[in-house]
């Protein structure tokens, strides 16, 4: 994709779309929010991050989103380093990942159609393309209906939904997922979740970080355990395990 | 970049003014209110200074020649007056002109007893400096030229009106340093505050992958024309005021009108307009950009 400078790549497994290793991440207050993590994540998988707060989940998501740095170690995202990029190339790194908020996040003095096409808009797509594919997304999300509803107008699924057409215009390889459904009732939470699992089905890469137990051991996706800064457990089909 | 992100960034800053009414709102009143003050300051500031030159203008020397001197020696006295820089203009005035005027201002008809000229001996330079400051030096110099008998001089108003000139200059620059100070610090909380408001919209726009240009250059465009907006209406006030003021005092103290000579409203917006434009632009411009930077890093 020409984003990297040719030392910063590395040959990995064709399948391995996310390789992080040996990632520490200190904060100036002391105790490492991540040591020593070691995790491989292939294309196409559905894969849940779970653990307590203050666990690392979102130190682990910051570092993909390169919103952080880590302390030491190396992250492989699509065979590239991007703890090495510079701060010219974060934002056309970005653009390979949707993002999915607990909050949303969406632009409040817009609408629903606006806030999608603005990921669009960001890659200088066509205004022509743009006109067809925000509604194509819109549909997938079930939303082809409130395209010019204002967010405050909208239920909180609504307005998940809207972030997931958001994350999912560009089609990315990866879509992260912080706690999707934390600000969701479970009927709500569930709808959700089924629609990144049809997402997952597509082709693309669902992480999802998440408290939610039930969607987890009824789901049986990977599920990968953290406690403490350290993976714990990491489970083909498994179950979300209680700290106690 | 593409013609449409061009236009769309473009359609974007305007929309942010209404979208953030209450901020463009207090922006613009706050640039306002300082361009307001500075273009009061200036209007005043200018007229002063317009009306000391004036008054400089009318101060002159009078250079009076020893009895017997030849027409040709004052000739070459006077190419050696107008010469120095210190000069503006000098007028030459002989015996006979000087009995004219005389005549004419003070005797009328009764000046048919004279038969011969009384001010035989008073032709003389009368000298308009460029530059009151230096009456010092000019007339040191007209003192040591052969032939020059007496100079007249107005050592008090020289000295005041240079003085009033300074005072007034060194005063205004003081006072604008103040007032830009104060004005910079209050348009930049102002825009620091609005800009934060929407820290989360500029975190947004950079977690989905907008590049910094595409994230700033509304907000920069909004504030640009917050600040033309800002910088235009004070001078539409001051216009108003300026002609209304200009037309009470006038009417008002005609015996001073001598003194106070008003500068024409054209002559002092041809300045202020531009000035205040770039400075409501520049403030927009600048606290725009500064402020969304350290909202950049994400």
């Amino acid at each position: 994709m020409g984003l990297f400078r040719k030392s910063h790549t590395k040959k990995m497994p064709e399948n391995d779309i996310i390789v992080m290793k040996d990632v520490t991440k200190t904060y100036s207050t002391g105790a490492p929010a991540l040591d020593g993590i070691d995790l491989t994540i292939h294309k196409g998988e559905f894969v849940f991050i779970v653990g307590d707060n203050g666990s690392g989940k979102t130190t682990l998501i910051k570092l993909l989103l390169h919103e952080l740095l880590p302390t030491s170690g190396e992250i492989y995202v699509n065979g590239q380093d991007i703890t090495r990029l510079r701060s010219r190339q974060i934002p056309i790194y970005r653009r390979n990942l949707g993002v999915v908020f607990q909050d949303f996040r969406l632009l409040k003095d817009r609408n629903v159609y606006e806030n999608v096409a603005f990921a669009q808009r960001i890659i200088q797509v066509p205004g022509r393309l743009i006109k067809k594919n925000v509604p194509n997304v819109l549909s997938l999300v079930g939303l082809a209906g409130k395209y010019k509803a204002k967010p405050k107008q909208l239920s909180g699924g609504e307005q998940q939904r809207v972030a997931i057409a958001r994350a999912l215009i560009n089609r990315p390889p990866i879509l992260l997922a912080d706690e999707p459904t934390g600000n969701l009732d479970p009927k709500i939470s569930w709808e959700i979740m089924k629609l990144l699992e049809q997402i997952n089905q597509k082709g693309t890469t669902v992480i999802v970080v998440t408290h939610n137990k039930e969607i987890v051991n009824e789901m049986q996706k990977r599920v990968i355990t953290m406690r403490k800064g350290v993976i714990v457990s990491d489970e083909e089909k498994g179950g979300y395990i209680d700290e106690d | 970049m593409k013609i449409s992100t061009l236009f769309y960034v473009l359609k974007q800053g305007i929309k942010n003014i209404f979208r953030n009414a209450w901020f463009s709102l207090a922006s613009m009143a706050t640039i306002s209110a300082c361009l307001l003050l500075f273009g009061i300051l200036f209007a005043v500031v200018a007229n002063f200074q317009n009306m000391v030159k004036t008054a400089e203008e009318g101060v002159s020397i009078t250079v009076f020649f020893e009895e017997g001197i030849s027409e040709a020696k004052i000739q070459a006295i006077g190419d050696l007056i107008v010469k120095r820089t210190e000069v503006r203009k000098a007028t030459y005035i002989s015996a006979e002109e000087a009995w004219e005027s005389f005549k004419d201002d003070y005797l009328g008809e009764y000046s048919d007893g004279f038969t011969e000229n009384p001010l035989a001996d008073s032709a003389h330079y009368e000298i308009y400096l460029s530059d009151v400051s230096l009456q010092g030096n000019l007339v040191t110099y007209l003192e040591s030229l052969e032939g020059v008998r007496k100079i007249n001089k107005s050592e008090i108003t020289a000295t005041t009106l240079s003085g009033v000139n300074a005072l007034i200059g060194y005063v205004s620059v003081g006072i604008i340093i103040i007032l830009f100070a104060v004005s910079i610090f209050l348009i930049s909380n102002t825009v620091t505050i609005g800009i934060s408001v929407r820290k989360e919209e500029i975190n947004i726009m950079k977690y989905i992958g907008a590049t910094d240009f595409f994230v700033r250059a509304p907000f920069v465009i909004e504030c640009i024309i917050i600040g033309a907006i800002g910088s235009m209406l004070p001078m539409v006030l001051i216009y108003g005021i300026y002609n209304n003021v200009v037309q009470y005092v006038e009417d008002k103290f005609q015996v001073l009108s001598r003194i106070l000579n008003f500068l024409p409203a054209s002559e002092i917006f041809r300045f202020l307009i531009p000035v205040s434009l770039i400075l409501g632009i520049g403030i927009g411009f600048l606290g725009s950009f500064t402020t969304v930077r350290k909202h950049l890093k994400v």
